[in-house]
């Protein structure tokens, strides 16, 4: 349920909607935090749910000591006016007899805000590409057929590589069993799609094959990558530091190390 | 999942499982999942009193909720607050899952959740948790709770307790430096802080964390006191670090200054009793 944080409730009319699917090395909601840091969004709302797990902290994005106490809870909802864009940042796994019936709250807020289409940020266990899967780029794309109605030049002219159906028995030649889609890792990735498609969505996912570890590289890549098409900043690529680590990425392996060791 | 040196880890993956079976489940498996969320779900009992007042649609009347998580937030509140003869039980929670035991008497379920009443100033209300609720009970147990009070002019205070290896930060932490507090509070939050704020990347989990997201998307003000110790089980230097934030109540909470001996050995002795090693 959306509940706005504001006296007036916002306007999504024709607002793109960017958000994670919590999945492997969390890379989805790495990539939807530099966003909001770099491009200074607004807070317009929570989800609040029963479908995750409760967390709560102090403001993730800080950037001085009079912003830093303001409560942020495990799903928001940010703004960017003047880009028309929107995202819904996921901050906590998703109960896991619920993921269904959060899939489905998901797709009827995108629908009755009035969204323009939707991306998610994803990602996918790497060790489990095939052979083809293996070569070139790690990053793949998937669209829905309403959206690839409305925007199919701009995927024609991104040269992106389509995410491949895979073999359902690989190794074995049967002809009567058809390649499916496979998204190992990716949390509610494959349901979400299916779900928009049969509701006729606009819906694009963007994801990478990727390990658990360091995974801040990994965000990178995949915010630089939507950005090729979304254009939210101007050659980044070019600028690594253009993109703002929020600063709720510190010690992201732990506390300090005693000095008494050396 | 084990290190290179050997040591055992309990860090789950951050990888999710996938569901893609979900929409072939046989009738029987989805008959023991429908038994098993019901038996999962938080139920609350009040004293013949109370329910009677809530039959006829009356939320309790309630100004300051006072909710203490873990066992040295319970026992504070045991051996400062609810000595005096002032405090009157009045309804418990019964939360059944995966860590409940089998064969655990009706006694110790009932006393795992257990809301008091004071008898001066019925709208002070205090509840101690020191049952484990569940991830997907945390959300159910916070709104069925919410549901029974009367929002308007309520002050959420919630004491919990956390591990000081879960504690973030840059320096590294000196021994003599644990306990110590830290405070959350949400937006409509406008009192004086007792302590520091608790810095990113901290967070709050579980029930503390549950609370808190129902008052900030409610706008009810809530703060709460996290208290990292280092020291497992009750102990009464831990406890008295949370009496800078009762004491901030002052009006509506009386705090024993010094509780009896007696009273302290029956909270904190009850942990020393489990090791057997030296007998």
């Amino acid at each position: 349920m959306f509940i706005s944080s504001e006296n007036s409730p916002p306007s999504f009319k024709d607002f793109t909607l960017v958000m994670p699917a919590v999945a492997v090395g969390n890379v989805g909601q790495l990539a939807v935090d530099l966003m909001v840091s770099t491009l200074s969004m607004k807070r317009v709302g929570h989800i609040h749910t029963d479908c995750l797990i409760p967390m709560a902290g102090n403001n993730p994005y800080a950037t001085c000591s009079e912003d830093m106490e303001e409560l942020h809870t495990p799903a928001e909802v940010y703004t960017a006016a003047d880009l028309k864009l929107a995202v819904l940042q996921i901050r906590a796994p998703i109960v896991q007899t619920k993921s269904k019936k959060f899939r489905e709250l998901v797709v009827s807020w995108i629908k009755s805000s009035g969204f323009s289409r939707a991306v998610v940020l994803s990602s996918c266990h790497a060790y489990q590409r095939d052979d083809q899967q293996l070569k070139g780029t790690p990053l793949r794309y998937l669209v829905t057929p309403s959206l690839l109605k409305l925007s199919a030049d701009a995927f024609k002219e991104l040269e992106w590589r389509e995410m491949e159906r895979v073999a359902a028995f690989p190794g074995l030649v049967d002809a009567s069993a058809e390649p499916r889609l496979y998204i190992p890792g990716g949390g509610i990735t494959k349901g979400l799609y299916t779900d928009s498609c049969a509701e006729d969505l606009p819906l694009a996912v963007l994801l990478l094959f990727c390990s658990e570890g360091d995974n801040i590289p990994d965000a990178f890549t995949l915010v630089n990558h939507l950005n090729d098409w979304l254009h939210l900043l101007d050659n980044p690529s070019k600028e690594p530091n253009k993109w703002k680590i929020p600063t709720s990425w510190s010690l992201l392996f732990g506390s300090g190390i005693p000095p008494a060791l050396f | 999942m084990a290190t290179f040196f050997g040591e055992v880890l309990s860090v789950y993956s951050r990888a999710v499982e996938d569901d893609d079976e979900d929409s072939e489940e046989n009738e029987e498996d989805e008959q023991i999942r429908r038994e098993l969320e019901e038996k999962r779900e938080v139920h609350l009992h009040w004293s013949p009193e109370v329910s009677e007042s809530m039959k006829s649609g009356n939320k309790l009347q309630c100004s300051e909720f006072i909710l203490a998580v873990g066992h040295n937030a319970a026992r504070f509140l045991s051996v400062y607050v609810l000595t005096s003869p002032n405090w009157d039980p009045v309804g418990h929670a019964s939360v059944w899952n995966e860590r409940s035991r089998a064969v655990s008497g009706q006694t110790s379920e009932e006393s795992a959740c257990v809301f008091y009443r004071q008898k001066d100033n019925p709208s002070v209300l205090i509840c101690q948790v020191t049952c484990f609720v569940a991830e997907d009970q945390l959300f159910q147990w916070t709104e069925k709770v919410f549901d029974c009070l009367q929002h308007r002019e309520l002050n959420v205070t919630v004491l919990s307790d956390c591990s000081v290896a879960e504690y973030k930060t840059a320096d590294y932490l000196h021994c003599s430096s644990a306990p110590f507090l830290r405070t959350l509070h949400t937006g409509a939050y406008s009192g004086q802080p007792v302590c520091r704020s608790l810095e990113q990347p901290n967070i709050v989990t579980g029930l503390p964390a549950a609370v808190l997201n129902h008052c900030e998307v409610h706008r009810i003000t809530a703060v709460v006191y996290q208290c990292y110790s280092d020291v497992i089980g009750p102990d009464s230097v831990t406890m008295e670090t949370y009496k800078p934030a009762l004491t901030k109540l002052g009006k509506s909470i009386q705090l024993d200054p010094s509780p009896s001996k007696d009273i302290l050995n029956k909270f904190v002795r009850t942990t020393n009793i489990q090791s057997n090693l030296y007998i």
